[in-house]
């Protein structure tokens, strides 16, 4: 009943196609503008027809773009988005599943089920808005909001200390994991595309503004006129290198990276650390993913994507070999399995 | 009179039911040397009923009062309903089973312990004081001392086996002399020992040699006189085969899928007395069956919901603290309408209970437990052989409603076992329903069927028909998000109505014994075996007293208030406070007596009886 029929050669889609009827309705000026109109303009370069689409979302603010996207949607509850996908995606892998949350949503009431769907290498695209605070409640402390922050929940100042998404996501095993920036447009747009064509758990994590609860979050090093010295754009295979100037990089000081300027104390680029996104073992992505402004610049881009069986082929492989060893089920025998009896 | 080769002359006697409870150690195998003895009885063609009582530590101190672990089975040349109120024979195999289990045995029941372990150590850890066997406080007991662990490692001298491997045989010691005392072939064991045991031929002997040596025990041994025939039962014409309500369950499930055309799909977490029924189907590879074991409840039933979103049979299946979890998601299910069962094998609660003991007070949980508005069809099967055929209209109520459906199971029907006549695969009803394709105009996903109020189940991947869902309260047809307050009205009307309207889908509530008269007793789920046999007795003292059974708790078969008023006194036994009892008096203003228990025990039929004597006797 579920072989879907998809045209053999679809016509080519464009953003417009991608856009619902429903009326977007986010505060004026929300990052989350952005995060759907890059979402929605890289859409068709997926060539993937967009009935075998599916945006599943959690609860709160993030959780309204399923409704603005002209694919199949669904708009769960808080923190389970996750679930609903593994489950979706097993029943038919063959869907392109992206899962939109928040910091909330996905790192605090959802965090075991990020945890497990990454461990699992569930294929579908994780897109996390991290604005450092609760919006859709009204601005209490979220799981990624600085220790100390004053919010209305936490008048004296939070004394939790904040979490790493990114470390996270790498510690529970993703196989995709980037970070983008809601005003970076192309940045995101580029990264929203290598996290849909990559074929396991990928996790993005979109610093994005709450211009209402949580204005100007990330503001310090985002802006345009500091983030060339602030951030730290990667690419694969190429050196650690960030600044207006290009003269800056990171280098392996023993355990810890350090930033250093290439020209001063005989510094050279080949003294910086390399990219490898595709490394096997996680510790250069580890390491990037506790670089933190001011310390460090804050790194953007891909931190690791590797390759490994997704869950849905695991699950389907193990069902093929069942089959290729004892053929396919037989109701009847199973009806009867065991010692029977007749009585006449 | 009989004689046997080697044995004395002694009487072959032929009884009509037979009910032995075997207790040991958890660590004894009590549990398997009662499944082995259910699985002789049945295929021999008697009628059996079951009833494991095992404690929720894995091991206990081995010897301790809380490790005793029981396993009773009631066999019998006619029909049967219970594992019996109390055994005829109790096999205890150290202090503990019998200072535990004693006390159900009637006077002058038979009693075989196992005398080597009534050690000073033993019987301290079970609190006597002085040696029962040897103080006479057993003397209104048959009394069979039988040195089972010295005789078992007797048997299996010269096999290379530790003496703590070869203490683990001992059970089948047992087992054989329980196969001799009631003339049964010990084949079905034998052949199973060679299936489990086939790679550790050591063991394997071992086993045979235990079983072997208890039966030419019985055989051998002046102890007993007389053995015991129960012939087989006069059963419906068919295929038989022994089975557990968690097998029937599971079985019902995969059947289902075939039935419905869908493939089948099972969220679950780790949960007793529900795992077997996710192990079984873990199982069903070759059938295509996709079972995940998810980090927790919540997961579990979101992704039963994702993958019923996607199309397939999904189920998700735990015990009560696993539906508390699952609550938030079963009301998103109600929300966005889609089908899903969520299968529930109640135990003792709240909170963690008594996890291995039977209980059925989640009914409320079931019909009440969600926020918001939010009804849900519950069914509740009667019997081991009753899970199967309500899997099956399980999945077809939420198929063809588009809404959850609530299965409650309990630990007793679920571990008990009886003989299944098997169907054929031909019999199965179809249960399918198509999924939506594009027609004209604008596709409405929250459009409604008029004869079932069900909306169109439009899966991902169909063109032309891309929507949203979700928790959000949607308007009536498009399904776009609606704050609007009439219409949140009129769609919390429609989903009562679509719920309630199942009541016009499913049989009348049917009545045995007098149509009308004294005395209704009306229970649902496991308790159905406790009633009808209390009914049937009190039939045969003459007494005008029916039983009525509800495997539909929500809705109610149509009929049921009428049933209800024919009754001068109506009776609801259950093992809860008197749940069905509440909502029985809220919907019918019917004046209902409660009789409720909760000792993590099914009802005795004795307890029935004597609850319904008293209420005729109070009220005439």
């Amino acid at each position: 009943m579920t072989d879907i029929v998809t045209p053999a050669a679809p016509a080519k889609l464009t953003r417009k196609d991608f856009v619902a009827e429903q009326e977007v309705r986010w505060c004026p000026g929300c990052g989350d503008y952005s995060i759907l109109a890059q979402t929605q303009k890289v859409m068709p370069d997926f060539g993937v027809p967009k009935e075998n689409i599916v945006f599943i979302s959690g609860i709160g603010c993030s959780g309204r773009l399923p409704y603005y996207m002209n694919t199949y949607g669904f708009h769960s509850i808080h923190g389970r988005a996750p679930t609903l996908a593994t489950g979706l995606k097993l029943a038919r892998p063959e869907l392109m599943v992206w899962v939109i949350t928040g910091d909330g949503d996905a790192l605090s009431i959802g965090g075991n089920h990020f945890l497990h769907s990454m461990r699992r290498n569930v294929d579908f695209t994780m897109v996390m808005h991290n604005n450092r605070i609760y919006g859709l409640t009204k601005g209490q402390t979220s799981p990624t909001s600085e220790f100390g922050k004053r919010t209305k929940s936490t008048p004296m100042g939070s004394v939790d200390r904040p979490v790493m998404p990114l470390t996270l996501a790498l510690a529970a095993e993703a196989t995709f994991v980037a970070r983008t920036v809601d005003t970076h447009t192309e940045h995101m747009q580029h990264t929203l595309e290598a996290a849909g064509r990559h074929r396991g758990a990928s996790y993005i994590e979109v610093l994005q503004n709450c211009n209402i609860f949580n204005d100007g979050a990330w503001r310090e090093f985002t802006e345009r006129d500091v983030r060339d010295d602030r951030m730290l754009v990667l690419e694969h295979g190429k050196p650690l290198i960030f600044g207006k100037d290009r003269d800056k990089g990171i280098r392996l000081n023993g355990l810890h990276p350090e930033v250093v300027t290439i020209g001063e104390d005989g510094v050279t680029e080949a003294d910086l650390m390399v990219h490898d996104q595709h490394a096997e073992d996680p510790y250069l992505a580890l390491m990037l993913s506790r670089m933190f402004w001011p310390e460090y610049p804050v790194p953007v881009g891909v931190l690791r994507e590797v390759e490994r069986p997704t869950h849905s082929d695991l699950v389907d492989e193990q069902i093929e070999q069942a089959i290729a060893k004892s053929g396919p089920g037989d109701l009847a025998k199973a009806l009867l399995a065991g010692e029977t009896w007749t009585v006449e | 009179m009989t004689t046997t080769a080697q044995g004395p002359e002694r009487e072959s006697l032929e009884l009509d039911r037979v009910t032995i409870r075997f207790a040991g150690d958890s660590g004894d195998g009590m549990q398997l040397t009662g499944t082995q003895f259910t699985r002789t009885a049945a295929v021999f063609g008697n009628d059996i009923s079951t009833f494991p009582d095992y404690p929720a530590e894995i091991r206990a101190p081995a010897g301790s009062l809380p490790g005793v672990s029981g396993f009773q089975i009631s066999f019998s040349a006619s029909d049967i309903h219970t594992p019996g109120d109390a055994p005829d024979v109790l096999v205890a195999m150290n202090p503990a089973a019998l200072k535990t289990n004693v006390v159900d045995l009637p006077p002058g029941g038979a009693l075989i312990v196992n005398s080597d372990a009534f050690t000073p150590s033993n019987l301290s850890k079970a609190a006597y004081t002085a040696n029962p066997l040897t103080d006479g406080t057993l003397k209104q007991y048959k009394l069979f001392q039988v040195p089972i662990s010295t005789l078992n490692a007797r048997a299996l001298e010269g096999l290379e086996m530790t003496s703590k491997q070869v203490d683990l045989t001992k059970n089948f010691f047992a087992l054989g002399l329980m196969f001799w005392l009631y003339e049964r072939s010990m084949e079905p064991t034998l052949k199973w020992i060679d299936q489990k045991f086939g790679s550790r031929p050591v063991i394997a002997e071992a086993n045979r040699r235990a079983l072997q040596a208890g039966y030419s025990y019985g055989d051998t041994t002046e102890m007993f006189h007389e053995t015991y025939r129960v012939p087989k039962a006069r059963l419906a014409p068919g295929t038989y085969r022994n089975i557990t309500g968690n097998e029937a369950t599971a079985l019902g499930f995969l059947a289902a899928a075939h039935a419905a055309q869908r493939p089948l799909f099972y969220g679950s977490y780790p949960i007793t007395p529900a795992s077997d029924i996710l192990h079984q189907l873990s199982a069903y590879k070759t059938f295509g069956v996709k079972t995940f074991q998810a980090e927790d409840e919540i997961a579990a039933i979101g992704a039963t919901i994702g993958a019923a979103y996607g199309g397939s049979l999904a189920l998700t299946g735990t015990s009560g603290p696993g539906v508390a979890l699952k609550t938030e998601a079963m009301g998103l299910a109600v929300m966005t309408e889609l089908p899903i069962v969520i299968v529930n094998v109640q135990r003792a609660g709240p909170s963690t209970g008594l996890p291995t003991k039977v209980e059925q007070a989640d009914l409320f949980q079931a019909i009440f437990g969600r926020n918001g508005e939010a009804p849900m069809p519950v069914v509740a099967p009667a019997t081991p052989a009753e899970c199967f055929t309500f899997a099956v209209e399980a999945s077809r109520l939420a198929l063809k409603y588009m809404t959850p459906v609530m299965y409650l199971s309990d630990a007793f029907v679920g571990n008990g076992a009886e003989p299944w006549r098997v169907p054929a695969v031909g019999e199965l009803p179809d249960i399918s329903v198509p999924n939506a394709v594009k027609g004209e105009g604008t596709f409405l996903p929250y459009g409604r069927d008029p004869e079932t109020l069900s909306r169109p189940w439009a899966v991902p991947g169909t063109p032309g028909l891309e929507h949203r869902i979700g928790g959000l309260e949607k308007l009536h047809g498009l399904g776009t998000v609606s704050y609007d307050a009439d219409n949140h009205h009129r769609m919390t009307v429609l989903r009562r109505d679509k719920v309630a309207g199942i009541a016009r889908d499913i049989p009348d509530l049917e009545v045995f014994g007098p149509g009308q008269g004294e005395l209704l007793i009306l229970g649902w789920g496991s308790t159905y075996g406790a009633i009808r046999s209390a009914v049937e007795r009190l039939q045969a003292e003459g007494k005008s007293v029916a039983q009525a059974h509800l495997r539909y708790l929500f809705p109610f078969p149509e009929n049921t208030g009428d049933v209800l008023r024919r009754y001068r006194t109506v009776l609801v036994p259950e093992l809860n406070l008197g749940q069905l009892w509440f909502v029985i008096r809220g919907t019918y203003l019917v004046d209902a007596v409660s009789y409720g228990k909760v000792r993590g025990k099914p009802f005795r039929i004795s307890e029935i009886v004597d609850e319904a004597n008293r209420l005729l006797a109070e009220r005439s």
